[in-house]
């Protein structure tokens, strides 16, 4: 299954997506994420599924819109964190960001 | 129309509930609930053995639990059955965690793909849940198994509430505003959709400048439409589409929403053709607490959850 937990800010619709079927619950990106919005835990949407998985803390939902900005590709900064240290690569960001930073990219 | 003197309150809709005549509860061996406490609405569904048995669809009040136990007793009014009767309760929505008769809380999502599954059918693909406060994009596999799912991540505006707000403002029902939106001599532009109190300004501007009501509708009505197309656009669309929840029943929002997106939303009736032949209600709201109830039967099945029957 693929999560999206998006938010949007001026520079337009961002998505931190979670691919649940990759995800391996080894917890490197709760460790990495520098504003600890992340969580492993048992899967509350495929309630049959009995691996750890992933995901976005509840009270952190509506609110990544100033978590996840600082870390939101595009800036030349490289890989979010989490991205960078998941495994599976089963982590990623929007490419939204293409189109907004095109110029400073190329 | 008003009586003076009477308070009138346009967005209350009717309130429902149902007891299916054909099934003897007592000759069932799984009795599970679903009890999904939405921000505007609740529904309690029971189940016997996977069959539609009973609901009840009422307005959610300012406390979780009352609300949710309200609505049980609500689908248990034209039963004989008693809440110590029912194997397994589950409980969904915005208010999930409290509801009091609930053994286990699933989130939303889940059940609005379960029950869109059990009501459309397994050929849906894409369920659309638009809810009091908010509206989630659902991808679907033929077992009702979410693979993709997007929630809105703003306020209000272009949800359920939003529709209320504004049909207690221009002081036509809820229910009116769909149909009359169509009674229009050219189509308006779609006025804001980021939020209620903006919209909210914008019709009483437009009300002053004496544009007809029937209009007015029409451009709130695209404006919702126009909101949910930028979550569809970004999760994809594929056949068949459906929607859930209150805003289902609104054909000025849903009709919009077909012609922009140009897909056709399945038409809402019963997958089962026994359930269609002898008509059973199909109301669209329905959709998390079957879902809830479904996931109770199998999780009872599969023994990874007990009874807690008392009687």
């Amino acid at each position: 299954m693929i999560a999206n937990y998006g938010f949007n800010d001026a520079s337009g619709d961002w998505f931190l997506i979670l691919n649940t079927d990759k995800c391996n619950g080894c917890g490197k990106c709760v460790e990495v994420c520098p504003v600890k919005i992340l969580k492993v835990g048992p899967d509350e949407i495929d309630i049959f599924r009995e691996e750890p998985v992933a995901f976005v803390k509840h009270e952190e939902r509506k609110k990544i819109k100033y978590h996840c900005a600082p870390c939101k590709p595009g800036y030349g900064l490289g890989l979010p964190p989490c991205v960078a240290a998941c495994e599976p690569a089963a982590i990623s960001f929007s490419d939204g960001w293409k189109a907004c930073f095109k110029d400073s990219h190329q | 129309m008003v009586e003076q003197g009477k308070p009138v309150e346009f967005w209350r809709w009717p309130e429902t509930n149902w007891v299916n005549p054909d099934i003897d509860w007592i000759k069932g061996e799984w009795i599970t609930a679903g009890v999904d406490v939405g921000s505007v609405s609740t529904q309690a569904v029971i189940m016997v053995d996977g069959e539609f048995y009973a609901f009840g669809n009422t307005r959610t009040g300012s406390d979780s639990p009352n609300s949710a136990q309200k609505g049980m007793d609500y689908a248990l009014e034209k039963t004989d059955l008693k809440l110590e009767n029912i194997d397994y309760c589950i409980g969904t929505g915005y208010g999930r965690v409290n509801v009091p008769m609930a053994q286990q809380a699933i989130t939303e999502i889940s059940c609005h793909a379960r029950g869109a599954n059990f009501m459309y059918g397994p050929d849906v693909r894409t369920v659309m849940d638009m809810g009091g406060q908010d509206c989630k994009a659902i991808n679907v596999d033929d077992r009702g198994k979410v693979l993709n799912f997007m929630m809105n991540d703003k306020c209000a505006a272009g949800t359920g509430r939003g529709m209320e707000v504004f049909a207690d403002l221009i002081h036509i029902p809820v229910w009116e505003i769909g149909p009359r939106s169509f009674l229009i001599s050219r189509e308006p532009p779609s006025i804001s959709n980021t939020c209620v109190v903006f919209a909210k300004s914008e019709v009483v501007g437009l009300l002053e400048q004496g544009v007809p009501e029937n209009e007015i509708m029409a451009a709130y009505c695209s404006a919702m439409a126009h909101r949910i197309m930028e979550l569809l656009k970004r999760l994809g669309v594929k056949e068949k589409f459906v929607i859930t929840g209150g805003i289902a029943k609104n054909e000025g929002v849903v009709k919009r929403l077909e012609k922009e997106l140009g897909i056709k939303t399945a038409e809402q009736a019963w997958a089962n053709p026994q359930y269609r032949e002898k008509n059973y209600p199909f109301d669209t709201q329905l959709a998390g607490a079957l879902g809830a109830a479904l996931f109770g039967q199998s999780l009872l099945e599969l023994g990874k959850a007990k009874s807690v029957r008392k009687t």
